[in-house]
């Protein structure tokens, strides 16, 4: 019996194991020395979080870029090229954010990552991408980290960080609340512990009053809401992704607390903070009313800025290729990101490779103008995006931004000052020309 | 017909035959497999020594336990800790993560011991939501929220510059893989093995005869505990990472799953477990992504779709896809010695069990 069971044991194991190396040997290899490109297409790969904690609103990033690469590609692509993207989902779990990068490398063989989404997920393939030579491009999220032009060459980053923006909100904050309490709810990670000394850098510290940290994964944020209202707090500042800025205001509606609310850009986008206030309150809160009045920043157009000519053409982009997404600031988001790497693809030049283009956006990047209120900050050592934010206030529910916009770079030190150039009209197909 | 006596005798010469075979499977195969491919294999791998673990635990000892992702997690940050910040090289490293996850498994095995059933499944429940959160409460130590990163191992240089990363790691997590296999195999077919199974089929019994019931379910528990913090240590090792996100709730499920779908109780079934765990979720998202719908259609489906298979799984196949198999051959075996006895004429089968024997689902396969 016992032998019997033993070499059912080995034969199990052996069929397993057929079956494993029989569907190995459908992976694709392509030829040519830039994995990727061909004469007629190139291919990224990205990671998102389409399910989990952080997909409401961020889930429908990458289908916007996609839908601006559809355009591009409609129109002949960049160099005859046409842009692929591959999205997968990683729930934000950085386990499947590992394994799916490392699929789409080696497996899929892109040419590179590109608007990569999250901290604690892309942070863990920042090292397998810059070993392998592998261009990290855009990534989707404000940590300070993807700026390190010297450790890691192939990894930039796009928006702007987290530590400008809590220096251009804490600048604010200082000029209009002087002297108020201010509390501070933060996201447990880089992206608000950037923030955090962002703001930390400009209102004295005798002003911060209550600092508290939640986990993303966390169903309520009462113990932190409470903290910061017994605090005294009479400004709140919250470095929180749209679901929990919706949890923090249904809980401090329900605790009578109302402090001036301050919130950084990903948190705040109107259509996503509404859509979760009603769902999570179920139906109990309609609207924006919860956020209204909120202080926050942008570094784009607001969505809702219809007489803006770039968002006349994302407009024009999403009814024809993501009609079924809502437009709001994500959609916004993920076409500007994409107008950014035709950028790039085009100050390349037609024989693309990995390093060339990593060259190009050290080379040109600094110079180029889009969508963005301000210029992004990239050379050889500074991969950081944009360099800065103009203020904002959300008004009937619409990102209202006000009092022009602002540069300044992540050190301590360094001023912010206002940028005074003017944002260009798109171009008239709406496609790069650089 | 000696070498077959001796074979029939000592476990450890079977067991040890069974490590090598695997061993030298695996290497051919992980020769002849792209880079990619070896990293699912790693994956596998380090899954295999958790669903191993596991399969002991909730097949033979017949405790259902929800904390088996995140004890890999305290194997996994051990091994991060310990690789990242004090320059440990691996092997001790994966050790360590053994020995740390053997001694957190006490207490909670000793609860284990006076539990059972769903009572323990909501114990170590609150397990796998409480732990990793303890990285946030140290962030100092366990990076908070953005948890660890290591580097990546280097394959020795005697295996050639061209020897891959992937590969390389693909051998570490299946030497684990093995070391499980070899120290479970005998352990099941020991006298420990026999007390599990006796105390899971009939408590009474089983104390009546001597055998101490909260001990022996705590041993298994801190057994499959170990299992767990080596494949921990081997995920962190493979993804360079430690990370509160990297072990929700969901892993636990999905381990329990998959140690159900392959067939609980038996080594072959966590072999099966640890296949799907790796195939399934790229197989619903390719099936998913095939079809043209919607955003928020299309990113949830591969979920309900991997729930789809699951019920499917279990109506088709309630003992997994070992008992099927086992059921399978039972039926093809019988048909072919019947055949043969009508051949021969009504002569019985020289050797080997009669074949009708009910295909059992006890830990011995």
């Amino acid at each position: 019996m016992r032998q019997r069971n033993t070499k059912a044991l080995a034969s199990v194991i052996v069929t397993g194991i057929a079956a494993v190396a029989l569907t190995a040997c459908g992976s694709s290899s392509s030829s040519g020395s830039s994995p990727g490109v061909t004469s007629t297409s190139i291919t990224f790969g990205t990671h998102q979080p389409l399910t989990g904690p952080a997909a409401p609103g961020y889930s429908e990033i990458a289908p916007a870029s996609q839908a601006y690469f559809n355009y591009v590609n409609a129109q002949g692509g960049v160099f005859g090229r046409k842009i692929h993207l591959i999205i997968k989902d990683d729930a934000y779990n950085p386990t499947n954010t590992v394994n799916v990068v490392h699929q789409e490398v080696l497996q899929n063989k892109v040419f590179g990552i590109y608007e990569g989404l999250g901290t604690p997920t892309h942070t863990k393939v920042v090292g397998f991408l810059n070993a392998s030579k592998i261009p990290d491009v855009f990534v989707a999220s404000g940590c300070p980290c993807w700026d390190n032009g010297t450790a890691q060459p192939y990894t930039y980053g796009w928006q702007p960080n987290y530590t400008i923006e809590g220096k251009i909100l804490g600048q604010y904050i200082k000029q209009h609340f002087a002297g108020q309490k201010v509390g501070v709810l933060y996201q447990d990670d880089d992206f608000g512990q950037g923030g955090l000394a962002g703001i930390g850098d400009e209102v004295p510290a005798a002003d911060i009053v209550s600092k508290q940290p939640y986990q993303p994964g966390v169903t309520t944020l009462a113990p932190q809401i409470t903290a910061i209202k017994s605090s005294g707090a009479k400004v709140m500042v919250s470095f929180t992704v749209p679901i929990y800025t919706a949890i923090g205001q249904l809980t401090s509606f329900t605790l009578g607390y109302k402090p001036q609310l301050v919130v950084a850009n990903v948190g705040i986008d109107p259509t996503t903070v509404g859509a979760l206030l009603k769902t999570i309150s179920k139906g109990k809160a309609s609207g924006t009313a919860l956020i209204e009045g909120a202080i926050t920043d942008g570094y784009l157009p607001s969505n809702t800025d219809t007489s803006n000519p770039w968002i006349q053409l994302f407009m024009k982009v999403h009814a024809q290729y993501d009609p079924s997404a809502p437009f709001d600031g994500n959609v916004v988001y993920g076409m500007a990101n994409a107008y950014a790497l035709v950028q790039a693809l085009v100050a390349a030049g037609k024989n693309l490779t990995r390093q060339g283009l990593v060259n190009a956006i050290n080379k040109f990047g600094s110079s180029w103008m889009g969508p963005g209120l301000v210029p992004f900050r990239y050379s050889t050592s500074v991969h950081g995006g944009y360099g800065g934010v103009e203020m904002g206030q959300v008004k009937n529910g619409k990102i209202v931004l006000f009092g022009g916009p602002l540069t300044t770079d992540p050190s301590a030190s360094s001023a912010i000052t206002p940028y005074t150039g003017t944002q260009p009209a798109p171009p008239s197909n709406g496609i790069p020309t650089n | 017909m000696r070498r077959s006596a001796l074979l029939r005798q000592s476990t450890l010469v079977r067991s040890l035959g069974l490590v090598v075979v695997c061993g030298l499977v695996l290497l051919v195969l992980s020769e002849n497999i792209t880079d990619y491919r070896n990293t699912q294999l790693a994956e596998g791998a380090y899954f295999f020594a958790v669903l191993a673990g596991l399969t002991l635990l909730a097949g033979l000892s017949g405790q259902i336990s929800l904390g088996q992702g995140a004890l890999m997690a305290v194997g996994a940050y051990t091994v991060a800790l310990l690789v990242g910040n004090e320059q440990w090289s691996l092997v001790p490293a994966l050790a360590a993560a053994v020995v740390v996850t053997l001694i957190v498994g006490i207490p909670v095995g000793a609860v284990a011991s006076r539990l059972r059933g769903p009572y323990l499944a909501g114990a170590t429940l609150a397990f796998a939501v409480g732990l990793p959160a303890l990285a946030d409460k140290f962030p100092s130590l366990f990076g908070g929220e953005n948890g660890l990163t290591i580097n990546p191992p280097t394959p020795p240089s005697w295996l050639g510059s061209s020897f891959s990363l992937e590969r390389w790691e693909a051998w570490i997590c299946c030497a684990g893989a093995l070391i499980v296999l070899f120290a479970l195999y005998n352990l099941i077919h020991s006298g420990v093995g026999r007390s599990m199974r006796a105390v899971r089929d009939d408590e009474i019994a089983a104390s009546l005869c001597g055998l101490r019931v909260g001990r022996t379910r705590a041993v298994a528990f801190i057994i499959s505990a170990g299992c767990a913090g080596l494949g921990g240590g081997l995920l962190a090792e493979v993804n360079q990472l430690a990370q509160p996100g990297a072990f929700p709730l969901q892993l636990s499920l999905f381990l329990l799953a998959g140690v159900v779908l392959g067939g609980l109780g038996s080594l072959a079934g966590a072999v099966w477990g640890a296949a799907l765990l790796v195939f399934l979720p790229n197989w619903t998202n390719d099936l998913s992504g095939s079809f043209s719908l919607s955003g928020n259609v299309s990113h949830n489906l591969p979920l309900a779709i991997y729930g789809v298979a699951l019920i499917g799984a279990m109506v088709v196949w309630p003992t997994g896809i070992q008992g099927g198999i086992r059921t399978l051959t039972a039926l093809i075996r019988a048909r072919l010695s019947a055949r043969r006895r009508l051949r021969v004429g009504a002569a019985p089968e020289p050797s080997g069990p009669p074949s009708s024997v009910p295909p059992s689902a006890d830990g011995s396969g």
